[in-house]
């Protein structure tokens, strides 16, 4: 990230922090299909895409939080969606009339449960990890009482349009495609945008040159909640109902999501592309796995190393001030 | 506010805060059902406690460099699963195994250092890797604990309940082997002022190798006791342990950055987060707010934290 | 004494990018003897300290001590083996640990059964011998001290010896948070370790101190030694004088096109000022810092006297223009332009242009968006302006020098809205083509209206002033016209005779 720029247009690809994340996709999509001789090659991607799009929701809403400089993870995505996911079962109740009061009320909990962290960020002076780690708790505790253990079914039309098909591709996903447009743009062509990048690369000079530190890390948290609180709701349509522990993979694979995608860890640095990219990634590697015959723990330890790998990777290309 | 900081320096009351957490939970379980005030009340109250008190120190070796560990949990599961089978069936290889696990764990602690990584992402790699590896091992819940183990673990010392007696011992020889030895002080001087500790001649990567092997050694421990509690082990079987350690490190008094830990507030955190649990069914309110009675009393004990820090501001 | 010194520098050379901080310097410290070691903010000083201590390496330069030659991988753990021994301006020790504690981190050979007792018992007697009445407990948690009793135990702790001696011991104004009591017992104290055949470097801006406890005093400017005379033969008023720079022709007639162009807004003619306030570390004494539209105010004395803070006030209270907030008001937007480029100013991974924009996004929008090509558009137009070498506003920042850094750091200030410029030393390590060039369009911008509220720690950059404020302790002890203003009038105002 010095001086010179490469002129062509490949050279500036390859300079792009989401490719990696595209290019491992490709490859091990490439890999399942020659070892099935290209049997369900669109199979798997349409599961892909169906999967990935969980995924892709919280991790949206995790990146700017992470954007935002060391230290700053919030740990009560998985509660949040939990807690949402059952409410607006609940109120739902199978009725499709009720669907937009489910939502709102997803998207409610996902608001309290931002603000709250939020509030005990500022008011506890304590840092973000521990301020949402201890929301998390209490947030998975209503989530429990309110589901007491009852599996309601979602109303059909949601679940049906969480399951829909357009030309292959999963309807949810090309909604959640639409939205990462759209948060692109924010996260690129907004003053929040530019704020979030600001507030994570130096945030005593981001509040000399006039950015409202404050209200940016509100919004932030805020946002975040309310993506977990959407992506709760969806996946609650798309599985029949919240689970308790609808949200529990969630916790690590958002933040895994975000580091393979190409966004600093360090702060400052962020990318949408590349979100949906590690998550296809993610997905597809587990499919080529299972299509090996291999086995979960392979499965999980590949995944770790590969974040191990990539932050390695990412680190020594660019020495980026330390936390 | 003003007015308690008078009467008590805001240093002694905070260093206070865990014993008087813990003990206020106690004496509220006591209250509500006085049969737990007895050496078998105790013993069942407290039993669970100790894998994750040996996790909550496991972690607070590595906060006290002002790093955080999202490994823990998958690690203690990891040397539980490993506990209850090779170091049953074949011990010698189940103790070259949990030693690997330790080297293993100061490699992560030099990977870190050596390459300037943020810890939060190589513990988060980490954790899928320890995970992957338990399952290989054991990839349905089972195993059996070594008999010896579970000895150890039933065991009923005359007077004081066996979980006592472990947490005390546990805290005091980590409170001496941090807080008062020679090197000690240089391990925890890191997480203060790095530079200047580095300035004194001292090498940061031997301090970082020394906090993540004793991390591990303590994750190792953990796993152990834990499977002696249960008998049997399964992949998932701590991973709780990651979220659960940091909340007791933190309710222990120990802070995020500066290297301000404290093993014996760490064991008490660690305890109290037990007992919050424990505390709703003698209240016979619904067991679903356990979990958030363990965030509630963390919130508290955080607000009283940042009560007393903001009165020790005002104060001169 | 003929003996060999126990510390000689020769030719020893330093940069920082295009900044030469040493410039052939020379120096030797003898045995069993106190040198002064004065000199303006950014001379050298603590550059030199610190290739002395191993912290930093030199450029060039020869470099023996103790009869060592020490020149080449000279480092830290060499120098404390050789006896030398730093106390840093800021501080070292470990704020989480003891006093006791922080006494082992320094000696290795605190270690075994019975340390704690060892390292109390040492850091103890130090502490007795040099502060009687000191009130620091070993045990004691150091982060809980006052900064006065930390510099103590610093001070003490660099005295303490247990397998190696302590030949000689830097004190970088080791009296900076002291009272004068205090002050007095550590200054008797050097004499008496002198006097024992110990070795003291002396650093201070309390030039009485220096003149009472040095034998030889060695007068620091821009990078190089420019007298080295026994205590004797100085007195306050040449000290002064030898600290002070040349008078600069250049400069004298860049200050005459200041005087030509009058502040727009003049404070004869009545009216309100757009900034008010009240140093806040001052309590009711001290002077009000008032500038008018049109204006450029100076912020002087030395480094770290309230100058920053009171920058730092001004820039929360524009948010909020025209309201009075704790004592200051503002009554325009203002923009901070920082002197610490790294930590206050660059956002380093982003582009020139991203760099230049982020204070002025609101103008570049349409519907809610940025407009990249209006931004590329401010950038280049500044790019011109300010003449900021580079070949495409598009290139990262860190590409840049650091003086087209800091140039890019003004033009984000003077493309925004902001009516009051607020200005941290921005001209540390610019060269002096640069500067000249931003002084003259900072006078352009004060003619068209903007209020320049500039903190300095250059001589010459207030002679471009209308206002000059002298700052000391957090007060404000003078208030210069342009009249007044004098090399002389401004160093007086700085340097506090303790004697007096």
């Amino acid at each position: 990230m010095t001086g010179s720029r490469p002129a062509s247009a490949l050279g500036r690809l390859a300079l792009q922090p989401w490719l990696w994340a595209w290019l491992g996709a490709l490859a091990v999509w490439l890999a399942t299909i020659a070892f099935t001789r290209g049997q369900g090659a669109g199979e798997v991607l349409t599961a892909a895409f169906t999967f990935g799009t969980f995924f892709v929701i919280v991790a949206i809403g995790q990146m700017f939080v992470v954007t935002l400089g060391p230290g700053n993870v919030d740990l009560s995505i998985p509660a949040t969606m939990t807690l949402a996911g059952t409410v607006a079962m609940k109120l739902m109740d199978g009725d499709n009339g009720m669907l937009a009061v489910g939502l709102l009320a997803a998207l409610g909990c996902g608001l309290a449960v931002g603000v709250f962290n939020y509030g005990l960020i500022r008011l506890l002076a304590i840092p973000p990890i521990i301020a949402t780690l201890s929301s998390s708790f209490l947030v998975q505790s209503t989530a429990i009482w309110t589901n007491r253990g009852l599996r309601i079914k979602p109303p059909s039309a949601l679940a049906d349009f969480a399951t829909a098909k357009l030309g292959g591709l999963p309807a949810l996903a090309l909604c959640v495609i639409a939205l990462a447009g759209v948060m692109h743009i924010v996260l690129t062509r907004t003053p929040y945008g530019r704020a979030v990048i600001a507030v994570g690369q130096n945030p005593r000079a981001a509040r000399f040159a006039g950015v409202d530190v404050d209200r940016t890390r509100f919004v932030t948290y805020v946002q975040a909640a309310l993506f977990a609180a959407l992506c709760g709701f969806c996946l609650a349509g798309f599985s029949g109902g919240a689970a308790l522990n609808m949200g529990e993979e969630y916790l690590l694979s958002s933040i895994a999501v975000v580091v393979i995608g190409g966004t600093s860890v360090a702060g400052g640095f962020a990318n949408v592309p590349g979100l949906w990219g590690a998550a296809l990634f993610l997905f597809l590697l587990v499919t080529m796995l299972n299509t090996f015959g291999l086995g979960a723990g392979i499965r999980l330890i590949l995944t770790g190393l590969i974040i191990i790998a990539v932050i390695v990777i990412a680190g020594s290309s660019s020495r980026k001030r330390e936390g | 506010m003003s007015a308690l900081a008078r009467l008590a320096p805001p240093r002694l009351l905070r260093a206070l805060l865990p014993a008087v957490s813990l003990a206020a939970i106690l004496a509220a379980i006591f209250w509500l059902q006085p049969r737990t005030a007895s050496y078998f009340g105790l013993n069942l109250l407290l039993n669970l406690s100790i894998p994750i008190a040996l996790a909550t120190i496991a972690q607070m070796f590595i906060l006290c460099v002002n790093d955080l560990d999202l490994s823990i949990g998958g690690y203690v599961s990891l040397t539980a699963c490993i506990t209850a089978t090779w170091l049953n069936d074949t011990p010698a290889l189940g103790v070259l195994a949990l030693l690997l696990c330790v080297v293993a764990y100061a490699a992560m602690g030099a990977l870190i250092h050596l390459r300037q990584l943020p810890s939060i992402v190589v513990t988060l790699g980490m954790s899928f890797v320890w995970l992957g590896l338990a399952v290989l091992l054991l990839p349905t819940p089972g195993g059996q604990a070594p008999d010896w183990l579970r000895a150890l673990m039933t065991l009923k010392p005359p007077y004081v309940p066996f979980p006592i007696v472990a947490a005390v011992v546990f805290a005091l020889v980590v409170h001496v082997g941090l807080m008062r030895s020679a090197y000690g002080v240089v391990l925890r001087g890191a997480g203060g002022n790095p530079r200047a500790v580095e300035r004194a001649g001292w090498s940061l990567l031997h301090v970082k190798l020394t906090l993540y092997a004793l991390a591990g050694l303590f994750g190792v421990l953990a796993g152990m006791a834990l499977v002696g509690l249960t008998t049997s082990a399964d992949a998932n079987i701590a991973l709780r342990y990651t979220l659960l350690s940091i909340a007791g490190v933190i309710l222990g008094g120990g802070e995020f950055v500066g290297g301000r830990v404290s093993p014996i507030g760490a064991v008490m955190g660690a305890m109290t987060l037990t007992l919050a649990g424990s505390f709703l069914s003698f209240l016979r309110l619904n067991p679903d707010w356990q979990i958030g009675a363990q965030g509630a009393i963390l919130i508290l004990v955080l607000a009283l934290r940042a009560l007393i820090n903001r009165a020790e501001r005002r104060a001169p | 004494m003929t003996a060999a010194p126990l510390v000689r520098l020769a030719g020893v050379d330093k940069r920082f990018g295009a900044v030469r901080a040493l410039a052939g310097v020379d120096l030797s410290v003898d045995t069993g003897a106190c040198l002064g070691l004065v000199g303006h903010n950014g001379a050298g000083k603590s550059t030199l300290m610190a290739i002395l201590a191993g912290v930093l390496a030199a450029d060039h330069g020869e470099m023996h001590v103790a009869g060592q030659d020490v020149t080449h991988g000279h480092a830290v753990t060499q120098a404390h083996r050789l006896g030398l021994r730093c106390v840093f301006q800021e501080l070292s020790l470990c704020p989480n640990l003891t006093v006791a504690e922080n006494t082992r981190v320094l000696h290795r050979a605190l270690d075994g059964w019975g340390w704690r007792r060892r390292a109390a018992a040492l850091i103890r007697d130090r502490l007795d011998t040099i502060f009687p009445g000191h009130g620091i407990d070993p045990d004691d948690v150091t982060g809980d001290l006052s900064i006065g009793r930390r510099q103590m135990v610093e001070i003490a702790r660099a005295f303490t010896v247990t397998d190696t001696p302590v030949r000689l011991v830097i004190l970088d104004e080791p009296t900076s948070s002291l009272d004068a009591v205090v002050a007095g017992h550590l200054l008797a104290f050097v004499r008496r370790f002198v006097a024992d055949g110990g070795s003291v470097i002396l650093i201070s801006h309390l030039l009485g101190e220096v003149l009472d406890t040095a034998d030889r005093i060695v007068v620091m400017r821009d990078g190089r030694v420019v007298a080295d005379r026994l205590a004797t033969a100085f007195d306050r008023g040449r000290l002064v004088e030898a600290m002070g720079s040349v008078a600069d022709d250049d400069v004298d007639g860049a200050a005459a096109a200041a005087a030509a162009t009058p502040a727009t807004g003049d404070r004869s003619m009545g009216g309100t000022p757009v900034v008010r306030a009240h140093p806040a570390g001052a309590g009711i004494g001290g002077l009000t810092l008032e500038a008018w539209q049109g204006e450029i105010v100076g912020l002087a004395g030395l480094g770290g006297h309230g100058q920053t803070a009171m920058l730092v006030r001004l820039f929360e209270a524009a948010r909020h223009p025209g309201v009075v907030n704790a004592g200051a008001m503002v009554r325009l937007p203002a923009a901070f332009v920082a002197g610490d480029r790294q930590s206050d100013g660059v956002f380093p991974l982003w582009s020139i242009a991203r760099n230049i924009s982020i204070r002025s996004l609101s103008q570049l929008l349409w519907r809610g968006l940025i407009v990249r090509r209006a931004e590329t558009e401010l950038a280049e137009t500044w790019r011109t302006r300010i003449g900021i070498r580079t070949p495409s506003v598009d290139h990262p920042i860190l590409s840049l020098s650091g003086g087209n850094q800091q140039k890019a750091l003004f033009a984000r200030a003077l493309a925004s809205d902001a009516g009051v410029l607020l200005m941290d030393d921005p001209m540390r390590g610019v060269d002096v083509g640069t500067k000249q060039e931003v002084y003259g369009m900072l006078r352009a911008e004060a003619a068209k209206g903007r209020t320049i509220i500039w903190y300095t720690t250059e001589m010459d950059e207030l002679k471009h002033c209308d206002h000059v404020y002298v700052f000391r302790a957090g007060a404000i002890v003078a208030d210069l016209t342009r009249a007044a203003m004098t090399e002389d009038a401004v160093l007086h105002a700085s340097f506090e005779a303790r004697a007096a």
